[in-house]
């Protein structure tokens, strides 16, 4: 798989945390700790295997799209029409990891909507990229 | 997310309508006429798809005498913004919770 760009159509947070990898990894896969922190769900680390996230206001489908034991975890996150891939990505450092999550916001056909509004609007894009640069 | 998030990525999930909202964009004003020669779809369809970015606040439109002419709004796109903007606050406090969990956990 290939990796988003970090265009302003990705919402990335990242932070260095002093756990070892395995121990995020576990948290980040087994549905009982999930839900401790993202929500109510039935995950299973499976390629290709869907699962819901359920929150009061809704659910989010989603399906496993590639799994790195320990390293990398992406799911497909549909919401509300808006379909997006979200990419965890742990990398050891001294302290313990660093945990990188990108969510890549929209499909190819409205990326080329956005190439088409960018053709118009310079200014207003200008802006956007100045929003994006806080996002990081 | 609200509805208003629906309407627009819905508006632009369709290739001839995306066609149309890239042409007001790139060329300004246009009546449905000058559309619809430049779109190969049928003048009551282009009408039908200016309706649909109309609803979704994508579009404008300006009565001049018998004719209708269409343009493209530049803060459509807001909502888009303000999603790359909520979903990082919400990855933060998800980011904030996952550390809690972590600290409660056995290693």
């Amino acid at each position: 798989m290939t990796a988003p760009s970090r265009d302003t159509r990705t919402v990335m947070v990242e932070r260095e945390l002093a756990h070892p990898p395995e121990k995020i990894w576990r948290a980040l896969t087994t549905p009982h700790l999930i839900e401790a922190w993202l929500m109510h769900n039935d995950f299973a680390p499976v390629v290709g295997r869907p699962f819901n996230l359920r929150a009061a206001w809704g659910a989010i489908a989603c399906e496993v799209v590639d799994i790195e034991p320990g390293r990398t975890l992406s799911y497909r996150w549909d919401a509300m029409g808006l379909e997006s891939v979200v990419t965890w990505t742990l990398t050891p450092t001294p302290i313990g990891t660093r945990l990188r999550m990108e969510q890549t916001g929209f499909r190819p056909d409205q990326e080329q909507a956005y190439q088409g509004a960018k053709a118009g609007w310079p200014r207003f894009f200008a802006n956007l990229e100045t929003v994006a640069a806080g996002v990081d | 997310m609200t509805p208003d998030h629906d309407a627009l990525f819905k508006a632009l999930a369709d290739p001839t309508r995306r066609a149309i909202f890239e042409r007001l964009c790139g060329d300004g004003d246009q009546t449905v006429g000058a559309l619809t020669a430049r779109s190969g779809v049928s003048q009551p369809a282009v009408s039908k798809h200016l309706g649909v970015l109309k609803h979704a606040g994508l579009v404008r439109d300006r009565h001049e005498g018998r004719q209708t002419h269409y343009s493209a709004r530049g803060d459509a796109l807001g909502p888009l913004v303000d999603w790359t903007r909520q979903m990082t606050d919400f990855w933060q406090s998800r980011f904030d919770d996952l550390e809690d969990v972590l600290a409660r956990m056995d290693q």
